[in-house]
């Protein structure tokens, strides 16, 4: 018998930053599309997208906030692109306690790009449909997802934790997880 | 809760070191809105006509307007005024860019100077927190290099930073503010700035703008962007390329310069080069732009690409916008090359790329007329380039021949004397003005020339088109879609307006009519000044998107304020009045109310006369230009009235008097025999 493959919905973001005017109107309807009544206010600070933006140095990189990070990397990187160099970090998506991108200014609870997910869904996210410039332009596609291979992958990760701190503590874990998860 | 706006401005006295966040009344907004409105009513209380412009009572305000910080696009302006060392009269000035907003998410509406410090400072305003910080080793300093020594000393990239350079620690009369991309040039502010011993002001904030309306208010936003796309799609057909779009002049897109070139005017404001234009120059200055030009960019929240980031060998790189590209290349009957090298060193000293240039084309002027000496210009070089570089340096740096200069063309003229006052001939009310010297009166532009207070005609103009069209058939299709017109009526004057004949001017707009075009293009530029809209997509473009219909739904759903055209077109009145009781306060008649003399060749005294005075009755102002007692009560400035009743401008039976009584006026009149007042 054949297995059926997954359908998978990939959606992207391209970023042309060559066409980026840095003008943050990704950054103003991010937060105001986010805010509670939804664009009851505007602070970029709050956004899930952020511009690195150092005109003088010719600097344009919309960043779009990924996982949050526990703990910082145990090294940084800084890109050289072009004779530009970039910031350490810079192209990292990571709300991560070493920087104060990507987290509500009050609260300091990490933020994180949610593809504009509402109900009714809308057509593009929104900093793509503020973007008249097309630095930002959207993508869907969809893939076939290699589920068989993953559970394999998560099989082999799992066996090779369990050796290393033993097969009830991961089990602790997973309750633990759980339980915050529903909570 | 207060929507928009954030409610608080901040009070810093620099004599005394003191910082204050201080409420404002919701009174004022609904009454003067907010940014010019609102800034001209705390310096109509709070500076009174005695206040020299160099005086720590002198107040420099920084403000946003009602509705910077808000999601409505292109809505960024900071707007700065002061009193003007130069024209002694109220300055505002406008810049584009990013501190506006920043301030409002700092949460503050303006940041109110006064008194002065006795060393260096700059001021930090990170959200609650605000220093003032020493900045001795900033003197000196360039304005941008400021920028980038500021956010690096604080570790703040994110920071946005307005810093004054040499030109404004010096005091020089036409020193600006510059801010990035963006720079408030005109009427010396950066000078008031450099007298209050402040270097520079950088604000961080990360603070929420609320809106009252949140759905409504998106959906006009959203508006507003389908309406810049639409009209990016298709340019007004039939006008001239400049015109044609939205933003501001696309100075650094555009490589044909013909239009520029060979209409405005070279040298001091003196030679039209009509046949300048050729393909070889457009050859060179296009692989000059092109060679420099790094990246068009923005202004904050808005899709245009009115600026670029220039980069020229030798020279660090800079932000330029709109016409300072060519300024300084005609003025030294140059190339494009020279004028985008020696607008990197104005910028970085901080000068008003309008009327440096021609400061400097009036010193050789003089020297060639042999008012000024050789002597005066110890080891000038030869070539038209160096001499603009040396003149330059002396300028900001106020050295010899450089400290007259720096005064401006008007108060240099006087001092230098000797029939010096002849070549300062392209002022209004004694600023440099923009170089144009035309042919035939245009009834239109003579009033806005005459009563403008902004004084810089591209800050009052726009909306109506510059010339009527010439075939039936354009006309109609321009008004086919003109939605922004506030009434029917200027349908009409358009479609009838000819290129000859009986209806064309200087005649035809009516007097009537120019003044009911003049009225509408004024009140959407004080509208704009009032919410911190850029003029690039409200009052300067033909067919902007933001207009006098939808522009009371942006207030009312955005500041929660309730608003339509009239009451919108009141407010707008109250503090266009009261900008103008101001100076009315400080001397200004209407003797001072002219274009330049050779702004035209053709002139029509008769009708010039009879367009001020009918003008001045339309707008509710006596003959001298004075705001009548009746005109002042309606708008709710009966403590103008007593003001001026107290001052004698106004006597009880209501008549102006000619005389000014301000001791600025009794100077002034010493120092200008010419004056009819
Ligand atoms: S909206 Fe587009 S052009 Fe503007 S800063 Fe964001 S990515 Fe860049
Ligand atoms: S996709 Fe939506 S959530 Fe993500 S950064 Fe853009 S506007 Fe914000
Ligand atoms: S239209 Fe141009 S000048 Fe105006 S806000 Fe936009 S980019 Fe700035």
């Amino acid at each position: 018998m054949k297995v059926e493959k997954r359908k998978k919905t990939i959606k992207t973001i391209r970023i042309d930053v060559d066409k980026c005017i840095g003008c943050m109107a990704c950054e103003v309807i991010c937060s105001a599309f986010h805010a509670t009544p939804k664009y009851s206010s505007n602070n970029p600070a709050r956004s899930r997208i952020r511009v690195i933006r150092d005109p003088i140095a010719d600097i344009f990189v919309p960043v779009y906030a990924g996982e949050y990070a526990v703990a910082e990397c145990a090294g940084r990187d800084k890109y050289t692109i072009d004779g530009k160099e970039y910031d350490e970090c810079a192209f990292c998506r990571a709300s991560c306690p070493s920087r104060d991108l990507f987290k509500e200014p009050d609260s300091g609870l990490p933020l994180k790009c949610d593809m504009c997910e509402s109900d009714p869904p809308q057509e593009k996210p929104l900093c793509v449909q503020w973007c008249l410039n097309e630095a930002l332009i959207y993508e869907v596609r969809e893939e076939e997802a290699e589920e068989d291979g993953k559970i394999e992958d998560l099989e082999t990760g799992l066996e090779s934790l369990a050796n290393k701190y033993g097969l009830n503590k991961i089990m602790d874990i997973v309750t633990r997880m759980s339980v915050s998860k529903k909570g | 809760m207060r929507y928009a706006e954030t409610g608080f401005n901040l009070e810093i006295d620099l004599t005394r070191r003191s910082i204050e966040r201080v409420a404002t009344d919701p009174v004022d907004t609904e009454l003067y809105l907010g940014g010019l409105g609102t800034s001209a009513k705390i310096l109509w209380d709070r500076v009174p006509p005695e206040v020299e412009p160099f005086s720590p009572e002198n107040l420099l305000i920084f403000s946003t307007g009602l509705l910077c910080g808000t999601p409505a696009p292109g809505c960024n302006r900071t707007i700065v005024s002061t009193i003007s060392p130069q024209t002694r009269l109220m300055a505002f000035s406008m810049m584009g860019g990013f501190w506006a907003p920043e301030l409002k998410h700092a949460g503050y509406d303006k940041v109110i100077l006064r008194g002065r410090s006795p060393g260096l400072v700059y001021l930090w305003i990170n959200n609650d927190k605000v220093e003032i910080r020493d900045a001795a080793h900033l003197k000196g300093k360039g304005a941008i290099e400021t920028e980038e020594l500021i956010r690096r000393e604080l570790n703040e990239p994110k920071a946005q930073v307005a810093a004054i350079g040499l030109a404004g620690e010096n005091r020089v009369y036409f020193a600006s503010i510059e801010q990035g991309r963006s720079s408030a040039s005109r009427g010396g502010i950066g000078a008031v700035m450099g007298d209050k011993g402040v270097k520079a002001i950088a604000v961080r904030g990360k603070g929420d703008i609320n809106m009252a309306r949140p759905e409504e208010f998106m959906e006009l936003c959203n508006g507003v962007l389908k309406y810049i796309k639409l009209r990016e799609d298709n340019p007004i057909p039939g006008v001239m390329p400049i015109l044609a779009g939205l933003g501001s002049p696309q100075e650094m897109k555009v490589h044909d310069e013909k239009w520029h070139t060979e209409n405005f005017m070279w040298g001091n404001s003196r030679t039209r080069r009509k046949d300048f234009w050729n393909e070889e120059i457009e050859k060179n200055w296009r692989a000059t732009l092109e060679n420099a030009r790094i990246r068009l960019i923005s202004c904050y929240n808005c899709p245009m690409k009115c600026a670029a980031t220039l980069s020229v060998p030798g020279f660090p790189t800079y932000m330029m916008k709109c016409f300072s590209k060519l300024t300084y290349t005609m003025a030294a009957y140059s190339d494009l090359d020279f004028g985008l090298k020696i607008a990197q060193m104005a910028t970085d000293y901080g000068v008003d790329a309008f009327s440096t240039p021609q400061v400097m084309a009036f010193a050789l002027e003089l020297l060639e007329a042999g008012i000024l000496t050789g002597k005066d210009f110890p080891d000038i070089p030869a070539d038209s380039e160096g001499r603009f570089f040396w003149l330059l340096d002396r300028i900001v740096r106020r050295e010899g021949i450089g400290d007259v200069l720096a005064n401006g063309t008007y108060w240099a003229a006087r001092q230098i004397g000797n029939g010096a006052e002849e070549f300062a001939h392209n002022n209004i009310k004694k600023h440099e003005q923009l170089p144009l010297k035309l042919s035939m009166l245009n009834p239109i532009y003579f009033l806005m020339y005459a009563t403008g207070e902004k004084i810089n005609i591209t800050q009052i103009e726009g909306q109506f088109p510059q010339a009527p069209f010439l075939t039936m058939e354009e006309r109609e299709e321009f008004v086919k879609d003109w939605v922004q017109v506030p009434d029917e009526k200027f349908k009409q004057y358009l479609l009838d307006w000819e290129p000859r004949g009986e209806k064309s001017m200087p005649f035809y707009p009516t007097v009537e009519m120019c003044c009911d075009i003049v009225d509408w293009q004024e009140r959407m530029h004080y509208i704009d000044d009032a919410l911190g809209m850029c003029s690039g997509l409200s009052s300067f473009p033909l067919k902007p998107p933001y207009h006098i219909h939808n522009y009371p739904k942006f207030i009312s759903s955005g500041a929660g304020i309730e608003m339509d055209e009239a009451r919108l077109t009141q407010a707008a009145k109250r503090y266009r009045t009261l900008v103008r009781a101001i100076n009315i306060s400080r001397g200004m008649r209407r003797a001072d109310e002219k274009p330049p003399e050779n702004h035209w060749k053709k002139r029509f005294p008769e009708l010039e006369k009879e367009l001020l005075d009918t003008y001045y009755k339309f707008k509710g102002w006596n003959d001298d230009g004075i705001p009548t007692k009746e005109s002042l009560h309606e708008l709710g400035l009966d403590y103008v009235s007593e003001e001026f009743l107290r001052r004698g401008i106004l006597s009880d039976s209501d008549n102006g008097s000619a005389e000014g009584t301000s001791v600025t006026r009794q100077e002034t009149k010493v120092e200008d025999p010419h004056h009819e007042g």
